[in-house]
């Protein structure tokens, strides 16, 4: 369990976090959302114990992150944002550093060892330093000494930042897979790792938190939530078409792109519009290249409660 | 105490992956076989003794101490590893002794290096060789006092030239305590007891009487105390902002 009470931390009269409090517990994946400068990484060093909170309390499985570090800690597995390391060292070095200092012994040493440089495909680069491995072979050095020690719980700061799309399918199909018992808390700024990852997300903005929700709750606030978008095949029956939706009673607006031929109709509150369009489209003969039903964006939420 | 010797192995490490050590090393023992032949005059005091190497080392560790002690925390913050460092279950104080300790054991080796100098003298002539021992330790201890003011010089700033500055003008005060030149800020309106306070501070006068050949309690506890200080100071320093 991780719980956070009224955490603030103020650097001289900038308000960096203000008043944050929340819990996670086991099995939930918690996606921290927020511009840059929105004061998540502080959030996330508060929690490691890396920045001593201005006033409120962290606490890591029961244990206070001021009152109790060491255990806080040792129960803790932590990527910084940019994944920093000793540049001089090599990956194999920098690994069994940690292992050291996390307190592995003998055969489960060698064998979390193994675990991790499979898991996230270091054995190629164990001898090189870091300063000559590539971003993203930074954030996976990064990722690995975070969950050597095989923790309950983990704290990732955009842990998918600078990776290719490959290995950002890696990087989410190994925080999936260590999701089911463990409590993970990621930053990140991209929505999309919303969707693929986290069970739930917490948006904070200037410090303080202004939505927490599931990802599918955070969608229903978009107002194109049950929206319907449908892309002609001819461009021509384009005006046509957005007169005829938008005389339907239950469509509060039509949206049109001119680009692709698409056109998207946002519902009155709680109105269900597909079948009528449907329908309509049936009706008037449009071409349809494709139709469906949006869920919602999280990008238009995520703009509308940050800005 | 198991973290002090793993981050003790790390740093120490650290130096030799980069061409830190054996700079240092090189410049160390030109530079100390220089003062020792060309301003101390080895040959021509005709004496079987290295009296004319020790004079020099407050000197030369004045500038080349504190270019081991800068990196000691201000590359770390420069770098950001401080923060994985700092969120390992280690307490603070372990690592600020452990890299502290990797500093002190690199500059025991590079000190020990020089013994040619001392198969020399012995070769010339007969010396008194627990003189010799006892000056090596006090040379020891210098350079250990040394690095625990840069180690907090170096836990201030990110910035490792800043480092470099504050730690040889903190060694510098701490150099020349007992001379006119420190004291005499003092003297104007400070009362005579703070002043002789200062003067006992001299890393000088207490470095040249274990040099003497005379290992007296009261020095060794005054190097113990200052190192114990200054780091206890850098603890106090990295905690205050271990963020900056």
């Amino acid at each position: 369990m991780i719980k956070t009470e009224h955490l603030t931390k103020h650097y001289g009269s900038l308000s960096a976090v203000e008043d944050v409090s929340f819990q996670v517990g086991p099995g939930e994946v918690l996606g921290f959302l927020g511009p840059n400068a929105a004061g998540k990484t502080t959030t996330m060093r508060m929690l490691a114990g890396f920045v001593t909170p201005t006033s409120g309390r962290a606490s890591i499985c029961g244990h206070d992150v001021e009152a109790e570090p060491l255990a806080a800690k040792a129960a803790l597995g932590y990527l910084p944002e940019g994944a920093p390391t000793y540049g001089e060292m090599t990956v194999r070095h920098i690994l069994a550093f940690v292992a050291d200092l996390r307190a592995l012994k003998g055969a489960r040493r060698e064998q979390r060892l193994a675990h991790v440089i499979e898991r996230l495909q270091l054995g190629g680069v164990l001898d090189q330093t870091i300063e000559t491995l590539s971003k993203g072979f930074r954030r996976r050095v990064g990722l690995a000494q975070a969950i050597v020690h095989d923790p309950p719980v983990l704290i990732l700061d955009e842990p998918t930042d600078g990776l290719d799309p490959n290995q950002k399918h890696e990087v989410r199909t190994l925080i999936n897979d260590m999701a089911r018992d463990k409590i993970i808390v990621i930053s990140t700024h991209i929505l999309e790792e919303v969707d693929a990852v986290c069970t739930r997300a917490i948006i904070i903005s200037r410090g303080r938190i202004v939505a927490d929700d599931t990802p599918a709750g955070l969608a229903a606030r978009s107002r194109y939530h049950n929206a319907v978008s449908m892309q002609l095949e001819q461009p021509g029956q384009l005006a046509g078409a957005r007169d005829a939706v938008a005389a339907l009673p239950a469509v509060a607006q039509v949206e049109v792109s001119e680009r692709d031929a698409r056109l998207t109709a946002l519902p009155r509150s709680g109105a269900t519009i597909l079948p009528a369009l449907s329908e309509l489209a049936a009706r008037q003969g449009f071409k349809l290249k494709e139709l469906h039903l949006e869920s919602g964006r999280l990008d238009e939420v995520f703009r509308s409660i940050t800005a | 105490m198991r973290n002090v010797g793993i981050i003790m192995r790390r740093e120490l490490a650290s130096y030799f992956a980069t061409p830190l050590a054996y700079v240092f090393i090189l410049i160390f023992l030109v530079l100390a076989n220089a003062f020792t032949f060309y301003l101390g005059g080895f040959y021509e005091r005709g004496q079987a003794d290295l009296d004319a190497f020790f004079t020099f080392h407050p000197w030369l560790y004045l500038f080349l101490i504190p270019a081991i002690s800068m990196k000691l925390w201000a590359e770390e913050r420069k770098s950001g590893s401080i923060e994985l460092l700092m969120t390992q279950p280690v307490e603070l104080w372990d690592a600020v002794l452990g890299k502290f300790l990797a500093g002190w054991i690199f500059t025991a080796l590079a000190l020990a290096l020089t013994f040619p100098l001392w198969i020399a003298v012995n070769y010339l002539g007969s010396p008194d060789n627990g003189a010799i021992l006892a000056a090596y330790l006090g040379s020891l201890l210098l350079a250990g006092g040394f690095l625990a003011i840069g180690s907090c010089m170096s836990a201030l700033t990110r910035n490792q030239v800043v480092a470099f500055i504050l730690g040889v003008a903190g060694c510098f005060v701490f150099l020349l305590a007992g001379f006119p030149l420190v004291l005499d800020v003092f003297r104007s309106w400070a009362p005579q007891a703070l002043v002789d306070a200062i003067a006992s501070l001299s890393f000088l006068t207490h470095f040249e009487s274990i040099v003497k050949g005379v290992i007296d309690v009261r020095d060794l506890l005054y190097f113990a105390m200052l190192i114990g200080f200054f780091l206890l100071a850098t603890t106090i320093a990295l905690n205050l902002r271990k963020d900056l």
